[in-house]
């Protein structure tokens, strides 16, 4: 059989989510909405201490309040007494001490949402507060600081060695360094943490969950519990945006307990502040940059220091290091580098996964650089990028060969020769300048400024992490028509994987009918919806399954040429095949050199971002976003640019306005009050470009298409607003103070 | 201290029991069992909330149930027409992918439904200006400025029909 790629709803349409109707109406059940009759509701006491010793809990305060089911603490974990994604180091509930403002620390399970939360206050805790480690430099390198863990405060080095920086530094006609900042950047999903855990039968228990991905979730939650990972069943409820921030377990072992412990289903609910302190944030960076070039701006090499701030947890912290040093360049070829990238240990709030990776906070760093070393050599932003551009053949960092089209030159060419917007005149209504009506000065301050930016994603995950995904695909005659079923754990997010999954059957099958199954725990796994490889690894896994499908169809079809495929299932019955997809293994990085193919796939794009910016109010508007993006080929374009709308929108945000800020290990906003993420307002139109160079080691020569815009958007506007002030910024997200109160700007 | 209150929501009287300080998104939620009405912030910024009372947008997590004691309340679950075909603004969402996960779209709805009946073909800047109350994490709001003038077509269509059904 052939593939028409041009199938109605198939591969490349723009086809719509099979879920817009339920969430147009209302009717679509986030984790949230989920309700059962005589259900309790479970709350969490959290550490307001970033360190402390624990001397005494007393439940007693909790449990005599009416309405209080259970209050549970350290004592009451069935099984295992700490979880974590690659590594267990964070306790379920605390136990003898607190390492950050938030950890958990006792539960309460109650008949109304307002008495557990009561009651979980009524828990009476005695803290003895202890020094915090808050300076990760202080962490990285000091050896007098305290260690938040038994062995250190360093979870991994990862250094890259290419050649000799000492011996090509003497040849560099051209130096620059910088120091650059990063702050600690909030997913801010919409729909706060939510899950209800339904005690079984068999001593087991139902968990109807919002997260990213269900098999690890239940392979943490399983052993905490005491429980075979059999008798830990998980079904994806609807999920309100993740970006990360649902890798990590937030209350699933916590509901779990209470429910086990009740004989009762138990839902819980966090509110927006919880949220805040109850999922990992991005990584903020230290990162100190050395370039060396020649006059005419070519790259001699790179010497970097990359610190990363994981906070009190391991979490995901090593694969972002790994992320941060293999691709601490970005996509520019360079004969030596040295890089030294650090994640380490402190008191402060736990890291782990933002979309982008590790590589959004290097990128920052190394596209402002390219700034500067631009203007040290007289060289346009774009024209410098350009000549050290990688393409198909080069190496990056590690050594990988680029063996797949990688076209950054043409898309810099393309983006630059994109139109830019008009000026806005002074005196212009002043809902088109920056601050909008609140705007004093009627626009005499604004200066425009235009930045680019390009950025290196990997996508999938790396340094020879098993990365598969599973897919059952059933064929058959429903009400005389042939049917498709396919069945994965994949979280939908909002992404829209649902859409694309049907769309591969489709296309595959030859089959307009197709239902895409709510995932669960009783399909293999699907692997994580992060790193940007849903459509790459369970696409392939759908697709891999289609093909058995349609093998096994072939041969019904030879034995009996007269059926048509209707009559053919309805006489032999349904098809079922089920196939695990893997993409090429990769290898770990080098402990010593960082060098080996530690990636499957990599992905470019490149932002241009105009500013306005009042250089008197330090007010910032972005008036336009372009994007350049390369995604091998386009699965559903509609899908595929609300994807780069939304990447881009998050890049913006750090660049000017999203940090938590934490003050001695405390997180003084945790609310969209004071932690504000770009409105309608802020979000400029967008000029897109989407390049369909095809990877072909990928389904359909896809390329992962979710993170990378996450990436070159923030230093592309954080370079518009360097070039419309003539201020250095290093530090992001740019507050107006850095732009209004410079020394420069106020003398 | 417990307050009977009636309501009419999305055209239907309902009557509850409750607290003073019983908030209105917990009112639909919990005790009226309408989950479509979403909490996203609980104190006004994100709009995810947003209902109409009286056919004027709100913020239910800031009012307090007892308040809307006799008033109308439309929330997304009573934006479609009874036989349930969708209203414009749904429709429109729905085809412009002006969604993603999805949480913020009851909100976005009962904004754009009321902005539409005030102004029903609305420039870029007024799109702009009446939903900047929301916040979306997802879309980056391009598919939601189309959705919004894909609506206001769609709702200009279905007056257009209802007229040439009249004659
Ligand atoms: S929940 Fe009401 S505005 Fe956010
Ligand atoms: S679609 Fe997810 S917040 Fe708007």
């Amino acid at each position: 059989m052939t593939i028409e790629t041009g199938r109605r709803s198939g591969v490349g349409e723009s086809v719509l989510r099979p879920d817009g109707t339920l969430k147009v109406t209302g009717e679509f059940a986030y984790a949230s909405d989920l309700w059962l009759d005589g259900m309790l509701w479970g709350a969490t006491l959290r550490s307001p201490h970033p360190s402390a010793w624990i001397r005494s809990v007393d439940i007693g305060p909790a449990l005599a309040m009416p309405g209080v089911f259970a209050a549970l603490t350290h004592r009451n974990v069935p099984g295992e007494k700490s979880y974590g994604l690659e590594h267990r180091d964070q306790p379920v509930l605390a136990v003898d001490e607190v390492r950050y403002q938030g950890e958990p620390v006792a539960l309460v399970a109650a008949d109304h949402p307002e008495t557990a939360r009561r009651a979980a206050a009524a828990i009476v805790v005695e803290y003895e507060p202890r020094e915090a480690v808050v300076d990760p430099m202080r962490a990285a390198f000091d050896p007098d600081c305290p260690a938040v863990h038994p062995n250190g405060n360093l979870v991994r080095h990862q250094p890259v060695r290419v050649g000799d920086v000492g011996a090509a530094a003497t040849g560099a006609e051209v130096v620059v360094t910088g120091e650059y900042e990063v702050g600690m950047q909030d997913q801010a999903f919409l729909g706060p943490e939510s899950g209800l855990a339904v005690p079984a039968e068999d001593g087991g228990v139902d968990l109807y969950i919002a997260t990213q991905w269900l098999h690890v979730d239940r392979d943490q939650i399983a052993p905490c519990l005491g429980l075979p990972p059999g008798k830990v069943r998980l079904s994806l409820a609807g999920v309100g945006g993740a970006f990360g921030a649902r890798e990590d377990l937030s209350m699933q072992i916590h509901a779990s307990m209470l429910a086990l412990r009740t004989g009762r289903p138990v839902k819980m609910v966090y509110g927006r502040e919880e949220s805040f302190l109850g999922h990992v944030h991005r990584h903020p960076a230290r990162m100190r940059y050395e370039h060396g070039a020649t006059l005419d701006g070519r790259l001699v090499y790179v010497k970097a220091e990359i610190v990363l701030d994981g906070g009190a947890y391991r979490s995901s912290t090593p694969a972002v290091v790994g992320n941060a040093a293999s691709l601490g360049v970005g996509p520019y070829e360079v004969a030596d580098i040295e890089i030294d990238a650090y994640g380490v240990y402190t008191n402060n709030p736990p890291c782990g996964a933002m979309r982008g990776f590790g590589a959004v906070q290097a990128c920052y760093a190394y596209e402002s650089q390219m700034d500067r070393l631009a203007e040290a050599c007289g060289l346009s932003p774009v024209e410098i990028r350009t000549r050290n551009a990688v393409s198909q053949g080069s190496r990056i960092a590690t050594g990988q060969l680029i063996d797949t089209p990688a076209p950054l030159a043409e898309m810099l060419a393309e983006i630059a020769a994109m139109p830019l917007p008009e000026p806005v005149a002074v005196q212009a209504d002043l809902r088109l300048l920056p601050g909008g009506v609140s705007q004093t000065t009627h626009g005499e301050g604004v200066r425009r400024g235009v930045g680019y930016a390009v950025g290196l994603k990997n996508i999938c995950f790396s340094e020879g992490f098993d990365d598969y995904s599973t897919a059952q695909v059933r064929l058959e005659s429903l009400a005389g028509e042939p049917h498709v079923l396919v069945h994965t754990a994949a979280a939908e997010v909002g992404q829209g994987l649902v859409t694309v999954q049907a769309q591969i059957a489709r296309t595959e099958l030859g089959v307009d009918r197709v239902t895409v199954a709510p995932a669960d725990t009783t399909v293999g796994s699907a692997g994580s919806s992060s790193a940007s490889r849903q459509s790459y690894v369970t696409g392939g896994a759908v697709k891999t399954a289609c093909e058995a499908v349609r093998q096994r169809l072939d041969a019904m079809r030879a034995e009996h040429p007269g059926l048509s495929l209707d009559e053919l299932l309805e006489r032999f019955g349904p098809i079922e095949e089920t196939r695990e997809y893997r993409h090429r293994p990769t290898v770990p990085m080098d402990p010593v050199t960082g060098q080996g193919d530690t990636h499957t796939q990599l992905a470019l794009c490149v932002h241009r971002a105009v500013v306005d910016v009042d250089v008197e109010l330090g007010l910032v508007k972005v008036v336009e976003l372009a994007a350049v993006q390369d995604v091998g080929k386009i699965l559903n374009p509609l899908a595929l640019e609300g994807q780069i709308h939304g990447g881009s929108a998050q890049g913006l945000g750090l660049a000017l306005m999203e940090e938590i800020q934490v003050r001695d290990g405390r997180v003084l906003n945790p609310s969209f009050t004071d932690y504000l993420i770009p409105t309608i307002l802020d979000m400029p139109p967008m000029r897109l470009s989407i390049l369909e160079n095809p990877d072909p080691h990928a389904p359909y020569g896809l390329r992962g298409a979710g993170e990378p815009p996450t990436l070159s958007s923030t230093p592309a506007v954080a370079a518009a607003v360097r070039a419309a002030t003539g201020l250095p910024l290093t530090r992001v997200p740019i507050r107006p103070e850095d732009i209004a109160l410079t020394p420069a700007s106020i003398s | 201290m417990n307050h009977p209150i009636t309501l009419t929501v999305n055209g239907v009287v309902r009557e509850a029991t409750v607290p003073a300080r019983r908030l209105l998104s917990d009112c639909l939620r919990h005790d009226l069992g309408l989950t479509g009405t979403h909490v996203g912030c609980e104190h006004g910024v994100c709009g995810a909330c947003t209902v109409l009372l009286d056919g004027e947008p709100v913020r239910s997590c800031l009012m307090f149930a007892a308040t809307a004691d006799g008033h109308e309340i439309t929330t997304v679950e009573g934006l479609a027409a009874a036989d349930g075909t969708l209203s414009p603004a749904q429709r429109a969402f729905a085809e412009c992918h002006g969604l993603q996960c999805g949480f913020c779209t009851p909100g976005f709805l009962c904004t754009v439904t009321a902005f539409l009946r005030e102004n029903a073909a609305p420039t870029d800047e007024e799109v702009v200006e009446a939903i900047s109350g929301n916040l979306c994490r997802c879309t980056g709001y391009q598919n939601i400025i189309k959705a919004v003038h894909r609506a206001a077509e769609l709702q200009a269509e279905t007056r257009a029909d209802k007229e040439e059904g009249a004659r």
